[in-house]
């Protein structure tokens, strides 16, 4: 979804994990970076970054909040949204064949693509079919996913984003850092030198007012949409029953991208399907509110295979897979497909407020990046930093209660831990957790061993000076080095109850 | 009515003044409490972990303490915290059906039923917001992610605390976001943890509260922690120390826990 959120903010200088550098772009996109905690750790020291995060997010959660609020039937709506997305994963291949039937009846030809790669070389392909070597693009997180503008330059094709945030995102060689505001992480000023250092059109006295910012990439990219042939977009939804796509943006360049070109690919994850037009009453009421905290979206764009003399005249439509069935094999992990990538639990996420998206080391960051990606990538083990994404929250779910659809985060985060230990459990040697973890479990399901056991912890009195402690050794540093604990106290509560109420059951 | 109390592991070993508290409170309204003896742990810190595994047994010495409420040995159960009660109401049933004993889930379950949070147990069940507690002392309420958007508990507690005599509830800025505790996650992610604690100390001596309360004593402890820290002076007590005490038997306050 494309959005303008007016430009983004004043954005601070971002700290050296917040972006990947010009030209250095990730092998994959889902999969870069050291792991969350210490990508969390460095970005935690740019506290500029911090305010501004903090600044940006608590207004987007503002504007949503109040438009959500004026929605007398906003839970109706969500349990409709989730309902919908269930019964889409339930009917996954029967829906896919039909809107596939709907596609090439009105025109279009569909093409299946297992895996980034195989993707990447069929619009690499089709877009070597029409002889062009540019092409325009529509802000698209599917082609994010797979590094689609990285695969066509590797071609010769130089792909532009159209999308401003987007469109600043790429002139830097950056990642982008949210799913909706992709340059989040960029402050006015810095925008302001990357359109002097990347954009040949810009006059030299441009200043970093948001108007004239905007202006300049607006001119900018004219030009390309007037000379382009081929378009490259996303599909925020795509309707079985009529072989509909749609995309909902607030700028107006997705419009001309899927309108003035003679050819039009269109990259889609296999879960964005709706069953019926009427499906989309509720999605279109849910996401924008969502999203960009406004009523409706400025823009819907809908097509139905190619109109003769209306639009491109040559309709392609890559439906991707790339992880997505491994999820729906998991009867708890399927909801993360129900995502409408709307972006709002990005927004309320404290962790996501306070270490930015690059933490995350994939496209999809926040939580919904923290159950999407290692579901994609089939993370799993140690070596793998997406494995520690299901751990990179405190599970406070502020995310599962301005979902749209209602996806049960915390829950699925929890589930997604449990099957990293699970998968840890054919190693030969137990980690540190592993032995902790299953001492705990002995010590606490029985009284006879738990309680000598919380009385042993009165030996912590040792430590403390004034009723607190404020050093241990490790792992116990992890947590004094930033926090005291308080000195354990001289009787247990089950102590108490036997000294006060006697030792049986009852008082 | 006969109340049976789950003391939680934490408040058995680190923090016994809260369920001592919630004892006192519900003695001095009348009602009868009960300590199953074979109580330890809910499970909790296993399964946000992941080791639904080493949880499992944690579960079932739950749920085999406390099935007697089912037989009407008591007539509820009652938890000082409110992640332990989101975990008891929707995490035991999942973690034994996923680990395929559904018998258990379906007496985890049972036993789910008749298990109140104390703010519930007392606004709910036992019809009451006055408690004739007395408190003369300025108090802001973190309100807790799991009492919150776990288990619902809404505006119960600040009802509560709102018929104390003398005290003063004024409002916590960001009341509702995350103190970053997180169990583990206070472990594993440090300072990510220690940079959300930050604002919620630094929003807490915003108030001027001299207390700050919260009906968990995990996030008590964890904020108490970055209170002494920074030498706030502000002290962390639980609901229940507020609602216990009386004009005859003040609490004390001081201290960061
Ligand atoms: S998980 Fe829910 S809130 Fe987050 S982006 Fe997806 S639809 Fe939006």
């Amino acid at each position: 979804m494309s959005v303008d959120l007016g430009m983004p903010g004043v954005w601070a200088p971002k700290g050296a994990a917040q972006t990947s550098g010009h030209g250095a772009h990730p092998a994959d996109p889902l999969r870069w970076g050291p792991t969350f905690p210490e990508a969390a750790a460095e970005a935690l020291g740019d506290r500029q970054l911090r305010r501004n995060l903090a600044r940006a997010t608590s207004t987007i959660r503002g504007k949503r909040a109040a438009v959500v609020g004026e929605v007398t039937d906003w839970e109706e709506l969500r349990d409709a949204g989730r309902a919908i997305k269930t019964r889409v994963m339930a009917e996954l291949p029967e829906l896919l064949l039909q809107l596939e039937e709907q596609v090439t009846a009105r025109g279009g030809t569909v093409h299946w693509a297992r895996d980034a790669a195989e993707a990447n070389r069929i619009v690499a392909d089709l877009v070597k079919a029409t002889g062009e070597t540019e092409v325009v693009k529509v802000k698209s997180m599917a082609t994010q996913e797979i590094g689609l503008n990285e695969a066509l330059a590797e071609e010769g094709i130089e792909a532009v984003e159209t999308d401003l945030a987007e469109l600043i995102v790429q002139l830097a060689g950056d990642m982008p850092s949210h799913i909706l505001v992709p340059a989040i992480h960029r402050s006015r000023a810095e925008i302001r030198e990357i359109f002097l250092a990347r954009m040949d059109d810009v006059p030299r006295e441009l200043s970093d007012a948001p108007a004239e910012l905007a202006e300049a990439a607006r001119l900018h990219l004219r030009r390309t949409f007037l000379r382009a042939k081929v378009a490259i977009s996303g599909a925020n939804f795509a309707v079985a029953e009529t072989g509909t796509l749609a995309v909902v943006e607030s700028e107006g360049n997705g419009r001309m991208c899927l309108t003035l070109p003679e050819t039009l690919i269109t990259v889609m994850g296999i879960e964005k399907l709706v069953p019926t037009w009427r499906d989309l009453e509720v999605f279109l009421q849910l996401l924008p509110r969502s999203s960009t905290g406004e009523r409706m979206n400025p823009y819907t764009s809908m097509w139905t295979g190619v109109t003769k003399g209306d639009g491109p005249q040559a309709f392609h439509l890559v439906l991707l897979d790339n992880g997505r069935t491994r999820a729906l094999a998991d009867d708890v992990g399927r909801a993360a497909l129900h995502c409408i990538r709307c972006s709002a639990c990005l927004n309320v996420c404290p962790v996501y407020e306070r270490v930015g998206g690059h933490a995350y080391g994939s496209v999809y960051p926040g939580p919904i990046g923290a159950i999407l990606t290692p579901q994609l990538t089939g993370a799993a083990g140690h070596g793998d930093p997406g494995s520690s994404l299901p751990y990179a929250s405190t599970l406070c779910g502020a995310c599962y209660d301005v979902c749209p659809v209602k996806i049960d985060i915390p829950a699925l985060l929890v589930d997604l831990r449990a099957r990293q230990v699970d998968g840890d459990r054919r190693r030969i040697l137990p980690g540190a957790w592993d032995v902790a973890m299953r001492g705990a479990s002995w010590a606490m399901s029985s009284a006879k061993r738990f309680a000598p056991a919380a009385r042993s912890a009165r030996l912590g009195r040792l430590l403390a000076r004034d009723g607190k402690i404020r050093s241990v050794p490790f792992p116990g540093s992890l947590w004094t080095r930033s926090r005291d604990l308080p000195a354990p106290p001289e009787e247990t509560f089950r102590d108490w109850w036997s000294r006060t109420r006697g030792d049986g059951d009852e008082a | 009515m006969r109340i049976a109390l789950l003391a939680t592991c934490i408040g058995e070993a680190m923090f016994p003044r809260a369920p001592r508290a919630t004892v006192e409170l519900l003695e001095r309204l009348g009602h009868e409490v009960v300590y199953p003896q074979g109580q330890a742990c809910c499970g909790q810190m296993h399964v946000n972990t992941g080791y639904f595994t080493e949880a499992l047994p944690v579960i079932r010495n739950h749920v085999e303490a406390f099935e007697p409420v089912l037989d009407g040995a008591w007539d509820a159960v009652v938890v000082p915290s409110g992640s332990c009660t989101g975990s008891i109401r929707h995490q035991q049933a999942m973690v034994a059906s996923r680990l395929g004993d559904e018998a258990l889930a379906t007496r985890a379950a049972r036993v789910a039923d008749r298990t109140y949070e104390l703010s519930e147990l007392l606004v709910d069940v036992l019809g009451t917001v006055d408690v004739g507690a007395y408190f003369p002392h300025r108090v802001t309420l973190h309100p807790t992610c799991h009492s919150l958007r776990m288990i619902r508990v809404g505006d119960r507690p600040q009802r509560l605390l709102r018929a104390v005599e003398d005290l003063e509830l004024v409002d916590l800025p960001s009341a509702e976001t995350c103190c970053g505790f997180g169990g583990t996650f206070s472990l594993k992610n440090a300072p990510t943890s220690t940079a959300m604690l930050e604002d919620k100390v630094a929003a807490i001596r915003s108030t001027g509260a001299e207390v700050v309360t919260a009906g968990d004593y995990s996030c008590l402890m964890h904020i108490g922690g970055g209170l002494s820290r920074e030498g706030a002076g502000v002290t962390t007590m639980h609901l229940a120390e507020i609602l216990a005490s009386t004009r005859e038997t003040p609490a004390a306050v001081g201290g960061a826990w």
